[in-house]
């Protein structure tokens, strides 16, 4: 292919061919995502969702850039100059309304690209690595937008990190000096904001140098497939550019479309009317609630209470809330290790008729925790926390194991090609 | 190399273990000089002087009636500062046989009775518990209660239920006189 474009008339342009003789950028674009880039023939719209992710990423740079041209980052002066964005300065309103609901976006994104990777078993051999960065890019968003957050210093803003900064006091012995050192005194106060702003501008680049690497770890050895089988030659792939570039500017336009009705017509949807409310450091609000995609962490976190069935077998160990806290991280840290807890050497579910139900009952478990992090931790919330919290950690540590070793998967088809050119048994 | 080279293969070995032994102590120098010299940027983020020389707090009690309560600013922090009723004092005193996750005398807590000086920050994760105004929820135990995640307090300011795994923080203050405390 890539020798096929080397003759192409681009590659033969005298400015072209001078840059490339110095630095093989044409080249290196062309392997990259061009037409010498062989993907899987069969990949479907859910592989999508990693341009619409890199998407939003370039979105929320672009956006964040320009903000932080108009913010002040101090306690007196952050609200005001955040209203000021909405009110004064020409188009703040869209920069900022796109700032704020892409976060909201990339996150959708990224859930369904690791929902995605979990179903057809992206993260099996030879792709564990390219996985574990995945979980890493997840982790910096999760640290980047809770910053992000804080920024315009309204009342969720500042009660949201009063309470996520105090989980490092958790940690034994040294956990009130770790939170004095995160504050740089002894509340969330101006020199935290300094801290956050400052950041919340480097972790976009640190997310962007980890996309590229993930990048990297995927073109090793290339996309998986639906199928979850090999690629055995060229009958199963066809060239990415200009198969998939255009099947991602078309996800793009819906994506982009949908968005901008939020952005347009319900720009505050994904936001907390409290956040409007300039920050009090002596009212807590009635209801404290983190974004939408922090809702299921923040319910396994709440669900650590001493009355947990989890949490006796390590009550002599550590305090609840501690419990809690390595409960929250460990939710997510836990899914670096999926490729190892996964004992099935079938990638794809659809070869896996029991891990398909098992797959669709997490995802329904995931939903149920995001919907108990909204509601406060009384009545019956509070025990549905609990066992949605236990069934998360049962899935990952128990139904993994087992089933891989229990189930017995369908017959798999020979290659790609073979799956649609051989009638299925 | 070994076009210069004509040492006896005994000798390379030797040279082998030297340049070893100083390729591991030059990088184990090397690796704690750069961790040493991490400190100053880790311990800029500590608090620094003008905050660290926060003054301490007073305050004149004379205008707080007998089942009042106020709220004091000390450090950037809320403190929680209660004339208590005697029905909440003998209750303190009745609950130092019950069971406490963080057990303390209502005695210790207070330098009188009748005051009750606690930081009024909850120790799960630093919200501030209700209870102060009137009319706010206090909690299943009639002291304080936090809206976050559900911790109840006492009239002695100890933790009863919920996540939260300390009573209420007891800060360092003294009476100058009958009416007037100074914290800090």
């Amino acid at each position: 292919m890539s020798e096929q474009h080397s003759t192409s008339k681009f590659m033969q342009n005298g400015v072209v061919k001078w840059i490339e003789h110095r630095m093989p950028i044409f080249s290196f674009i062309d392997h990259s995502v061009g037409s010498g880039y062989p993907a899987p023939k069969n990949l479907s719209y859910w592989w999508n969702f990693g341009s619409l992710a890199g998407l939003a990423l370039i979105i929320m740079i672009v956006s964040g850039i320009v903000l932080a041209m108009h913010y002040t980052p101090h306690t007196t002066l952050a609200f005001n100059s955040v209203e000021r964005i909405m009110r004064d300065v020409n188009g703040g309103w869209l920069i900022r309304y796109l700032h704020m609901n892409g976060g909201s976006f990339f996150f959708f994104a990224v859930f369904i690209h690791i929902f995605r990777g979990l179903y057809f078993g992206s993260y099996k051999y030879p792709r564990e690595l390219l996985w574990i960065i995945g979980v890493l890019i997840l982790l910096a968003m999760m640290a980047t937008a809770f910053m992000g957050y804080v920024l315009p210093w309204g009342q969720m803003s500042y009660w949201g990190a009063t309470v996520i900064t105090n989980l490092f006091s958790a940690v034994p012995w040294v956990g009130d000096s770790i939170v004095t050192l995160l504050w740089g005194g002894f509340v969330v106060d101006n020199p935290t904001l300094n801290r956050f702003f400052s950041l919340h501008y480097l972790m976009p680049f640190v997310i962007l140098g980890l996309v590229i690497v993930h990048i990297w770890a995927l073109h090793t050895f290339g996309s998986n497939n639906p199928t979850g089988v090999d690629v055995k030659g060229p009958q199963d792939t066809i060239p990415f550019h200009p198969y998939f570039t255009i099947k991602d500017l078309y996800g793009m336009g819906v994506f982009l479309l949908i968005f901008c009705f939020f952005v347009f017509f319900a720009p505050n949807y994904f936001g907390e009317a409290d956040n409007y409310i300039p920050a009090n450091p002596l009212a807590t609000p009635p209801h404290i609630v983190p974004e939408w995609y922090f809702l299921p962490f923040y319910a396994i976190l709440r669900a650590f209470t001493n009355d947990f069935v989890l949490y006796w077998p390590i009550s002599w160990l550590m305090t609840a809330k501690l419990a809690g806290v390595i409960a929250m991280f460990g939710s997510v840290i836990l899914l670096a290790l999926v490729p190892w807890l996964d004992t099935s050497k079938v990638r794809s579910a659809r070869f896996r008729p029991v891990y398909k139900w098992f797959f669709w009952i997490f995802v329904l478990d995931w939903l149920v925790l995001g919907l108990v992090g909204a509601h406060p931790p009384e009545g019956a919330w509070v025990l549905i926390g609990q066992i949605s919290t236990a069934y998360y950690f049962a899935h990952l540590l128990v139904i993994l194991p087992i089933l891989g070793v229990i189930e017995r998967p369908l017959a798999l088809p020979e290659s790609i090609s073979a799956s649609v050119t051989q009638p299925a048994e | 190399m070994s076009d210069t080279a004509s040492t006896p293969p005994s000798a390379e070995i030797d040279e082998q273990t030297r340049r070893d032994f100083l390729l591991v102590s030059t990088a184990t120098v090397g690796a704690v000089g750069t961790a040493l010299s991490l400190w100053p940027f880790i311990n800029s983020l500590n608090p620094a002087a003008d905050t660290l020389a926060l003054a301490t707090t007073e305050v004149n009690l004379a205008p707080i009636k007998e089942g009042q309560s106020i709220t004091v600013v000390w450090q950037g922090k809320p403190v929680f500062i209660r004339h208590r009723t005697a029905a909440e004092i003998e209750q303190a005193k009745k609950d130092d046989a019950a069971a406490l996750p963080d057990p303390a005398k209502d005695a210790d807590r207070v330098k009188k009775a009748d005051w009750l000086i606690m930081v009024g920050v909850c120790t799960h994760l630093g919200c501030i518990p209700l209870g102060q105004k009137e009319g706010e929820p206090k909690g299943e135990f009639g002291g304080w209660f936090c809206p976050c995640h559900g911790s109840h307090y006492d009239t002695s300011g100890r933790i009863r239920k919920g996540p939260a795994p300390q009573n209420l923080h007891v800060p360092s203050y003294e009476f100058t006189s009958d009416t007037q405390v100074v914290i800090g």
